[in-house]
């Protein structure tokens, strides 16, 4: 497992990284095939550049932005966290991109806005998965404003100090690392700002096995199988889950007085 | 339609000239055929063992070996369940001789599944029994593994002779119920993607239907004759 040569942030895990051929080889992008291998077979079918981002919705100026333009608006940081599927396993991930409260200040939302909005490409061509209707495309996800304005929730464009692969979401994706993995919404094409809750792709799918928050929570279980424990990819056994991944003390007060099993 | 094609050649299959060449058959008794279809059913073992060693399992090789064992067990109940089916619809005899091997290679399988399982969860008992009673997904393929006990237990010739030839089959008959139930197992088991699940849960639906529409005119024939 390689560690970085650099001095670890504020909110950065210390726990072994994820190697790169491993995190780039079990994915779930159902945009590129099912099967955990698919993805990264596929990827060579999306092309991450040319790629522009549609920002709309509640914000002062609605505008389509040049990726490179968009990610030449931000420094580009190193973020080192956990990342827990729902479906019971694990991983460390080294991604590389900038806090995505920067971005929405930047966009500077209106009074009305209370939710983000994510929208991934649609393209048969590029994500041949789409010409399944295993989901309905686009895949779509959603943050209320105050999680998206959080310091861990973070627009991810390189893996291990390499640009993102395309099975990992390339050009830009979400990461929510206190939520589970399907909330990090990859090849983002649209964030708009709205009043209502966002339909998110999967809670319209399975409504009662996920819901919009999808925050790991050892204490409720998916409808099929227990979230008490999880495999770390790597490792043969298996270890606890923990409260919002670990991330408790940093995010537990934004669902103060929330029922989470309701809430879930 | 496909049935009906089937009945025909069935019938063709009863003319006189191809009776003559029945004596022939008994002559070549295909000795080879069983051990074949059970070292052939065994090979997927030494293949999973082999990719486990090389890392060709993948970032996650229990999952992996726990989705290809249970896809083993459901494939290798549905191929002992077509056999008698293709019997009565081609005439040929030797699907019925490999039909128990083809069973206890599907419940081979099925307890390697429940084992990964295990292993999975560190041989707790306790996470088995909360599973298989709060998660339906789980208590379904619990069910599916445990009527193939009594099958298996009951698989051989002194069986059939202990237990009486009609009672023998009525037992067998679990061997759909098992079957179904772990249809439901793979259904309830993937996040979207039912298209395989479903296949599998049409072909023994049919192989089930064939069953039940065949039972009547086979015994008709039979009388006569």
């Amino acid at each position: 497992f390689a560690r970085p040569a650099r001095p670890l942030g504020p909110y950065d895990t210390q726990e072994a990284v994820t190697s790169y051929q491993q995190a780039t080889t079990y994915n779930n992008f159902y945009e590129l095939g099912t099967d955990k291998a698919d993805p990264a077979r596929n990827a060579g079918s999306l092309k991450p550049r040319p790629w522009t981002v549609r920002i709309d919705g509640e914000v002062k100026k609605p505008q389509t932005v040049d990726i490179d333009t968009l990610q030449s608006w931000f420094p580009l940081e190193d973020r080192i966290y956990r990342m827990r599927c729902v479906e019971g396993w694990s991983m460390v991930m080294p991604w590389l991109g900038f806090p995505l409260a920067g971005l929405i200040r930047r966009l500077e939302p209106t009074s009305k806005a209370k939710y983000v909005q994510f929208t991934a490409l649609l393209d048969p061509k590029q994500l041949p998965g789409q010409k399944g209707n295993v989901l309905d495309w686009p895949y779509v996800e959603g943050l209320r404003l105050d999680e998206a304005l959080h310091p861990l929730a973070f627009m991810a464009v390189g893996l291990h100090g390499r640009v993102l692969p395309g099975q990992n979401g390339a050009p830009l994706r979400l990461v929510v690392p206190w939520k589970y993995g399907f909330k990090g919404i990859k090849s983002i094409v649209k964030i708009t700002l709205t009043e209502k809750q966002p339909q998110t792709t999967w809670a319209r799918a399975a409504p009662g096995e996920y819901g919009f928050y999808a925050n790991v929570n050892p204490a409720v279980p998916h409808p099929r199988w227990s979230q008490a424990t999880e495999r770390r990819i790597g490792e043969l056994g298996r270890r606890k889950t923990l409260p919002f991944n670990g991330y408790a003390d940093e995010v537990a007060g934004l669902y103060k007085g929330m029922d989470l099993r309701k809430n879930f | 339609m496909s049935t009906g094609d089937a009945r025909q050649s069935a019938a063709t299959a009863k003319t006189p000239d191809r009776r003559s060449s029945r004596p022939r058959r008994k002559a070549a008794p295909l000795g080879w055929l069983v051990p074949a279809v059970t070292v052939g059913g065994l090979l997927p073992v030494a293949v999973l063992i082999w990719d486990a060693s090389t890392g060709a399992l993948g970032a996650n090789p229990i999952q992996r070996a726990t989705l290809q064992t249970g896809l083993l067990t459901l494939t290798l109940l549905v191929a002992s369940l077509a056999c008698t089916p293709l019997r009565l619809l081609t005439g040929w005899t030797w699907p019925a001789r490999i039909r128990k091997a083809l069973g206890l290679l599907a419940f081979g399988y099925g307890v390697l599944h429940f084992l990964i399982y295990l292993f999975d969860h560190g041989f707790s008992l306790g996470v088995m029994f909360e599973d298989v009673l709060n998660r339906p997904f789980v208590t379904v393929g619990f069910t599916a593994l445990l009527l193939l006990v009594p099958l298996a237990l009951t698989s051989g010739r002194n069986a059939v002779k202990r237990l009486g030839f009609q009672k023998w089959t009525r037992l067998h008959r679990l061997v759909y119920l098992s079957a179904g139930l772990g249809a439901l197992h793979y259904f309830w088991g993937v996040k979207q993607d039912i298209v395989p699940p479903l296949l599998y849960a049409g072909v023994i639906a049919v192989l089930f239907a064939l069953r039940l529409v065949r039972r009547g005119p086979t015994r008709q024939k039979a009388s006569p004759a």
